[in-house]
């Protein structure tokens, strides 16, 4: 057989494959409705605000109910005590300006967020 | 014609790539490994946060935590009336929810009273993960230790499906009597208050009327719950990144070498070439061959092991880093969200730039004279 | 007619720079067709500068040549290589085959841009290799052929696009007497064929080689 050919069949192959790869994902999201559904109604009725990867520490299990007395407000890039930490963002509501985009008005940000203003200078980058 | 024409020069490049079979299988073995890491970066990335999408749209709409000192602190169940009292806001409802530390396994659980009638006093429903680090089956007794010191055991009603552990893992779900005796936590308080909106477009406007009236709270959209999963992976640093950074410097000299650097026996060899008659476009053709040939091979495979590790073998390359200190690691099967565009962005982002580093530097060779060879 | 036609050609390397020298002072010069010409001269006399002029690969720094009395001087590079490879073959001094890949690949390499279908192609590289007794050879890869094994793969290589041309570039320089005798034979053979051969040698078996019509004598970058 020619290389060329090999080649050529082993492109054809691989893209086959990526093809049916694309096909069993699509499949296998769909198969999986009921349960992401399931995961969903959990949510809604236990009224859970956060995914539960990490559970070493409260931040880590919650991030979105994190408040400014952890490890995240030391700076936004610091080298993270828990592995999670490199995974992991701070969450939006720690850094000032997504609270800025989130809530539009800006002037009354200090009143929405109830920071004082140490924690302002520390967030703003 | 033309396709005559690729065969052709594509058998002189598959043949002048065995003649460096060990230093192109090193080659080829690197860069795939380098498309795995990303692509299962990339896969596993995308489907927490779609996942994430879908199921935190559930979430409550705005929680409203009262702070002390900086500190999240119970908040009193009065401030509920007030928050009623704002037009818009409905379904206002104080939440009880906390961590329990448990000696017995080491591990950190969430514990949590749903609405009523989920659970009955003395008893608990408990996740997965749960289960697994304390052996607790369905009927099993679970013994806690209260905040006076009293020990008192809570019978397992329920335990959540393994499915559902991206969301219950940890869960522990108690009834109220059990919760406040548990940390002796006095009537009238709670740990936040969540409230739904009926108009979405009051949102902010009903969020800075809780602020204004309650100075000591905060409050957390959903909006921003999405978005800290939006943030998840962003390589900000940590053992990740000395991870990847390792393959990805290995791959940088593997490619330097291979790509830039053309030895003089390549340089000799596109003299022959040019000499009996290959123009410059077709000793460029050959290299962007060459190139293909290596990027697309390492590409598929690492694409399709980076499927299989992520979604097949639920990424255990990942679990030291997502597992953490953790003692309770939530086992989940992350659904496949992958689409055509992230294939061809990974593609765009690996394959394109390599085989153009392949050609570029074989474009002065290749314009060399055709007669340089008869003078050498 | 005539096959090559240099008329007033001059060549200067190294233009404009304090090392300029000029290898071919103003030659003119006929190649008849179906013949064998040898050029001869000592090493430095411009042989192989007049041969790579003569076979379309390197340019004149002025003067003009005609090929098939058509004017090919100022031809952009891509035609110009069209019409080398499809009227020339070229056997270089010290064979300059590529290493690692086998004899067959070697001789169908410079037809492989022209788009040839492989089929066609494989079977001429075998009839040839057949011709120069190189078909037990065809899958071995050129490192362990032998002196004249190598040298019969150039010429194959050189022939596979037939070219109505050889050139040969002091062909003889790496064999012994023998092996330079069954040089000549092979070129009489292509004469035969009525191919036009030019060699640049200072080899006397080549110069004074039955199958040599015209002996061309250089010196200094003149013809004498």
């Amino acid at each position: 057989m020619r290389k060329s050919h090999f080649f050529l069949f082993y492109l054809l192959f691989s893209m086959a494959c990526g093809v049916l790869m694309l096909v069993h994902a699509s499949m296998r999201s769909r198969a999986e409705l009921p349960r992401l559904r399931e995961k969903t109604e959990m949510v809604k009725r236990f009224g859970l605000t956060d995914l539960c990867l990490f559970t070493e520490a409260s931040y880590t299990r919650h991030p979105s109910q994190a408040d400014f007395h952890t490890p995240f407000q030391n700076h936004p890039v610091a080298l993270e005590h828990f592995p999670s930490g490199s995974i992991l963002a701070p969450p939006p509501h720690l850094k000032m300006r997504s609270v800025r985009e989130s809530v539009s008005d800006s002037k009354n940000l200090k009143t929405l967020t109830g920071t004082d203003t140490n924690a302002e200078t520390d967030h703003v980058d | 014609m033309w396709i005559e024409k690729q065969g052709n020069i594509i058998d002189f490049t598959l043949s002048s790539l065995l003649r460096r079979k060990r230093k192109n299988l090193a080659l080829i073995s690197v860069y795939m490994l380098v498309i795995f890491f990303f692509a299962s970066v990339m896969f596993f990335t995308h489907a927490i946060k779609k996942e994430a999408s879908i199921i935190l749209k559930e979430a409550p709409e705005m929680v409203v935590q009262k702070m002390a000192g900086g500190r999240h602190e119970l908040i009193p169940l009065g401030y509920i009336e007030q928050i009623k009292e704002i037009r818009g806001a409905h379904s206002v409802k104080g939440r009880l929810w906390g961590y329990y530390y448990d000696p017995v396994a080491g591990a950190n659980f969430t514990l949590m009273v749903p609405g009523e009638g989920e659970v009955e006093q003395g008893g608990i429903a408990v996740g997965k993960g749960v289960s697994r680090v304390r052996f607790l089956d369905e009927e099993d007794e679970m013994e806690f230790m209260a905040s006076d010191g009293e020990v008192f055991g809570l019978k397992v009603k329920q335990i959540f499906s393994p499915e559902s552990e991206l969301v219950s893992s940890d869960l522990i779900l108690i009834s109220e009597e059990d919760f406040r005796k548990l940390f002796g936590m006095v009537k009238g308080v709670a740990t936040d208050i969540v409230l739904s909106v009926r108009n979405p477009k009051e949102l902010s406007t009903i969020a800075l009327k809780i602020a204004e009236r309650l100075p000591d709270t905060r409050i957390i959209l959903r909006e921003e719950m999405l978005r800290t999963y939006e943030m998840v992976f962003n390589w900000r640093g940590g053992m990740m990144l000395v991870v990847l950074s390792g393959t990805l410097l290995a791959f940088i000299i593997f490619s330097w070498d291979r790509a830039s650097g053309l030895s003089a026996e390549e340089r000799r060899e596109i003299g022959i070439l040019k000499a009996i008659g290959w123009e410059t476009s077709d000793v460029i053709l050959m290299k962007f061959w060459e190139g293909t040939v290596i990027s697309v091979s390492s590409f598929f495979v690492g694409v399709f092991l980076a499927y299989l590790h992520v979604f097949f073998l639920s990424s255990p390359l990942f679990e030291p880093a997502l597992k953490g200190w953790a003692i309770l690691y939530p086992k989940f099967k992350l659904i496949p969200f992958i689409d055509f565009y992230q294939i061809a962005t990974l593609f765009f982002f690996t394959v394109v730039p390599y085989t153009g580093a392949t050609i570029i530097p074989s474009w002065r060779a290749a314009t060399i004279d055709p007669d340089s060879v008869m003078r050498t | 007619m005539n096959m090559i036609q240099l008329l007033n050609i001059r060549k200067v390397f190294n233009m404009g720079r304090p090392n300029e020298f000029t290898a071919i002072h103003g030659v003119s010069l006929s190649i008849h067709p179906h013949q064998v010409t040898a050029l001869k001269g000592p090493s430095g006399s411009g042989k192989t500068t007049l041969l790579s002029i003569l076979g379309c690969m390197a340019r004149p720094t002025s003067g003009r040549i005609m090929l098939f009395d058509r004017e090919i001087t100022s031809l952009p590079e891509r035609f110009l290589t069209e019409i080398r490879r499809k009227t020339f073959g070229f056997v270089f001094q010290q064979f300059h085959l590529i290493k690692g890949i086998t004899v067959l690949e070697n001789v169908m390499l410079p037809a492989y841009p022209g788009g040839e279908g492989y089929g066609a192609l494989r079977k001429r590289a075998m009839e040839i290799l057949d011709l120069l007794s190189l078909s037990k050879k065809a899958s071995s890869r050129v490192e362990w052929l032998s002196g004249g094994e190598a040298q019969r793969t150039a010429i194959a290589r050189a022939l596979i696009n037939r070219p109505s041309v050889m050139i040969a570039d002091e062909p003889t320089g790496h064999l012994d007497s023998r092996l330079s005798q069954e040089f000549m034979q092979i070129m009489g053979r292509l004469k035969q064929d009525r191919k036009t051969i030019l060699i640049a040698s200072h080899d006397p078996i080549v110069h004074e080689s039955e199958t040599v019509d015209r002996v061309i004598e250089m010196r200094d970058g003149r013809i004498i």
